[in-house]
């Protein structure tokens, strides 16, 4: 590993291990929170008596659901509106304050809609995550440089070929920036859905066991949403970093 | 404005073929930008007409902004003319890039995502040729043009003259009948230029392609081309079309020759008093 | 030919506003008709909705909870964007911190912090030090990456420039750094404050008795469709006017560019 990794690594295992010694020391009582170690402990126990396993099966899968949903119609409704420019420049106002609009407030009038089912909180996700998708792929589709569009003329390459073959490719570092903030668009979605009104799923269980005082269980499952979502960005991170550096050389 | 065929006056006889047929002809060709925003509307190019004949080199030099890179779009189909026609075989050239005819751009065409076989590969792909026509057919192009120790690595770890070599070996498989260059070579430094000529004009004499070089540097006009059609500033015609006279074997070290130095003394001639007027037309927009 | 020329940018800049407005007034049918798809009780219709935030707008005890969300609000942009930007412009000056600290920043803007609203309840309890800080823990990433490149991406020719002019420090960073770097870092800011406004609202929303949040969730609970839908009207209306400014400014600075 770099010097550059090595540092960073001390600094989370320091800012880790300040956090725990300040818990054990008392600095933060155990009210407010309990040491990471034991939160560990707690998720481990947690997921040995078979509790975690129903809410992190409902959540994730919503999530998956909402990503995949963000990112398929991301990209094909990115493509329509580049190719619709008028269209484009009167939207682009309302791309840029979508995120203030906290969509979630909707999720009560689409459960009238869709009854009590995992419908609306996968609409929810997607509604949070496809927005971040299309800007990036408006992105992307920007930077396509125009030469390599003339090489897909000079080749006769029909409209779809050319946005397949040409267009998705060359905008593939702005896509991924796209992809990885769905990922993220669509946990805060969820799991934001899930705490207002749900009876199920990692966010409902952390409220409930807020409301009853359970902080052993309500940091265990912290930990685990922390921790698998920036896992889940670390193996994107990895993989975005070996495309650029194929593409960019090593630079 | 007919342009006038004129020979250098101490040239040697022209080598080139001029009972060979025409390849690809532009009659009465302009191009008129449409305004945009507060842009008024620019007359690019012509009126113009132009006769390439089969197996000719010619290079097309002129002030930066009159027009050559939008006489080589309208010749490719890649882009239609306001008026005038376009032919290529005999056929009309709109809306699309007619088959047998290949670009190489001034700027990096290579695909990044690509290794330098699988961009020397796409368009034999897209063609849909079979499997083994391809890996013939590449295999040779990349080690035509040098790249055959490359042949698995990716753009971004080669310098610009090898990418460049990737765009023309990735036209060449296409075994196009007429070879349209956009300054291909304007983004490299002098040596690698007379050597990448050399390599350019290998390639013409072994596929006998026409072949049309746009470019900015007079002296690669002169070395590489049978004519030399000089352009006015904008909107951008012929002033002058000037033979050669080279053979058809030749090399970057005609460059030593007296009538070589005559050659591009005559095309700045007349390129000079268009020059000015272009770079004196650009600093006046700029506000 | 000149004539059209003249005619052009008043034709373009009108055309840019009818655009928009057909635009709105196509989400608004389709709305509408959202609206007699999904029934009276799911989904209010434009013309009610519109309806019942002059109602809302005309009541003496809405505009204390609008107060209350602005100076929340307020707290929130001043750390974030100020905080982001001296912490993103250290970052960018210092290089090898700015290796550091980059993928640290991008995971944790991709965390759902909203998971966080217990631990931020347990430390700063109800009230508006949770909002303020809900809405600051949202902004203040986005403004720091942006800073953090702003700065970084400068081309080193122009502070070779400076260098070779004899600037001093602050006349470099007066006439170079900050003009230099001021593009993207308004596009930051205009980040910075939609996911600033947004954490203040899920602030309010369990963290808060008072403000425009706290009255959503409120409604929410009583299943009052209409407030809800006037409330995100009227959030929306107010995002998207600061957002289209900010944006506005981010085309100018970038065009310039």
């Amino acid at each position: 590993m770099s010097k550059v990794g090595w540092i960073r690594l001390a600094i989370v295992l320091g800012s880790v291990g300040l956090l725990e010694i300040l818990c054990q020391s008392g600095v933060i009582r155990p009210l407010t929170m309990i040491p990471p170690s034991r939160m560990a402990v707690e998720l481990w126990k947690l997921g040995a008596s078979g509790k975690l396993a129903p809410p992190v099966t409902k959540t994730l899968g919503n999530v998956a659901a909402a990503f995949i949903l963000s990112v398929v119609f991301g990209f094909i409704a990115g493509l329509l509106i580049h190719a619709l420019p008028r269209f484009r420049r009167a939207l682009d106002p309302l791309l840029a304050s979508y995120y203030a609009v906290p969509f979630f407030v909707f999720y009560p009038v689409l459960i009238v809609i869709f009854g009590m089912s995992d419908l609306p909180i996968i609409i929810i996700g997607f509604l949070f995550g496809v927005v971040a998708m299309i800007i990036n792929t408006l992105n992307g589709l920007d930077r396509v440089p125009t030469v390599l569009l003339k090489v897909g003329r000079m080749n006769r390459m029909s409209a779809l070929q050319t946005a397949a073959l040409i267009k998705l490719p060359s905008a593939a570092p702005y896509l991924f920036t796209g992809v990885k903030l769905a990922v993220a668009y669509s946990f805060i979605g969820v799991i934001a859905s899930e705490f207002i009104l749900s009876g199920s799923g990692i966010g409902y269980d952390i409220a409930y066991a807020y409301n009853n005082f359970d902080n052993r269980t309500m940091y265990a499952l912290m930990l685990f949403i922390l921790t698998t979502v920036t896992a889940l960005n670390m193996a994107l991170y990895i993989w975005e970093q070996r495309m650029l550096k194929r593409r960019q050389g090593g630079r | 404005m007919a342009a006038s065929v004129e020979t250098m006056p101490d040239a040697p006889k022209t080598m080139r073929d001029i009972h060979a047929p025409v390849h690809a002809s532009v009659a009465g060709v302009t191009r008129i930008f449409p305004a945009v925003g507060e842009q008024p509307p620019v007359h690019a190019l012509g009126p113009l007409d132009l006769d390439l004949v089969k197996g000719e080199f010619f290079a097309v030099v002129g002030p930066s902004g009159c027009g050559k890179s939008t006489l080589l779009e309208v010749l490719a189909g890649l882009s239609a003319p306001t008026e005038g026609s376009v032919t290529f075989e005999g056929q009309p050239v709109s809306g699309q890039v007619p088959d047998g005819v290949g670009v190489v751009f001034q700027e990096d065409a290579s695909f990044p995502w690509l290794t330098v076989w699988d961009n020397v590969a796409f368009g034999l792909r897209r063609a849909g040729f079979d499997a083994s026509e391809i890996t013939r057919r590449v295999d040779y192009a990349v080690g035509f043009m040098g790249l055959a120790d490359f042949a698995q690595a990716y753009p971004a770890q080669l310098s610009g003259g090898m990418r460049q070599r990737v765009c023309i070996a990735r036209t060449l498989v296409l075994q196009p009948r007429l070879i349209l260059l956009d300054e291909p070579f304007g983004a490299l430094d002098q040596q690698t230029r007379l050597l990448m000529g050399d390599e350019l004009l290998r390639l013409w004499r072994e596929t006998g392609a026409t072949v049309l070089l746009i470019t900015h540097a007079l002296d690669e006009a002169a070395m590489l081309s049978d004519r030399v059609g000089a352009m006015s500033a904008r909107p951008g015609r012929f002033i002058e079309l000037v033979e050669t006279g080279w053979p058809r074997e030749r090399d970057s070290r005609i460059v030593s020759e007296d009538s070589f130095g005559r050659l591009t003394g005559h095309l700045w001639s007349l390129l000079r008093e268009e020059s000015m007027k272009a770079s004196g037309h650009q600093m006046g927009r700029q506000k | 030919m000149s004539a059209v020329a003249l005619d052009k940018p008043a034709n373009a800049t009108l055309r840019r506003w009818t655009d928009f407005f057909l635009l709105i007034a196509g989400l608004v049918v389709v709305w509408y008709l959202l609206h007699l798809w999904a029934g009276e009780v799911a989904l209010t219709s434009p013309y009610e909705t519109v309806a019942k935030l002059i109602d809302l707008l005309g009541q003496a005890w809405f505009w204390p909870h609008v107060g209350e969300t602005l100076l929340a609000l307020f707290y929130s942009l001043l750390i974030a964007s100020i905080g982001g930007l001296g912490l993103g412009t250290l970052l960018g000056i210092h290089r090898l911190s700015g290796q550091v600290a980059e993928p640290i920043l991008v995971a944790l803007y991709a965390l759902p912090k909203i998971t966080l609203y217990p631990l931020i309840l347990l430390i700063f309890g109800l009230g508006l030090s949770a909002k303020v800080a809900f809405g600051a823990i949202h902004g203040i990433i986005p403004v720091t990456i942006f800073a953090l490149n702003a700065v970084r991406n400068i081309k080193p020719v122009y502070l070779k420039t400076a260098r070779v002019m004899r600037l001093t420090p602050l006349q470099a960073m007066r006439t170079v750094w900050v003009p230099a770097a001021l593009p993207e870092i308004v596009s930051g800011q205009r980040i910075g404050f939609a996911l600033t406004l947004l954490g203040v609202l899920l602030g309010e929303m369990f963290a808060s008795q008072q403000g425009l949040g706290f009255l959503i969730i409120n409604a929410i609970g009583l299943n009052d469709v209409p407030v809800i839908m006037a409330l995100a009207l009227l959030l929306a209306l107010f995002a998207v006017a600061v957002s289209s400014a900010l944006l506005a400014l981010d085309r100018k600075l970038h065009q310039r560019s």
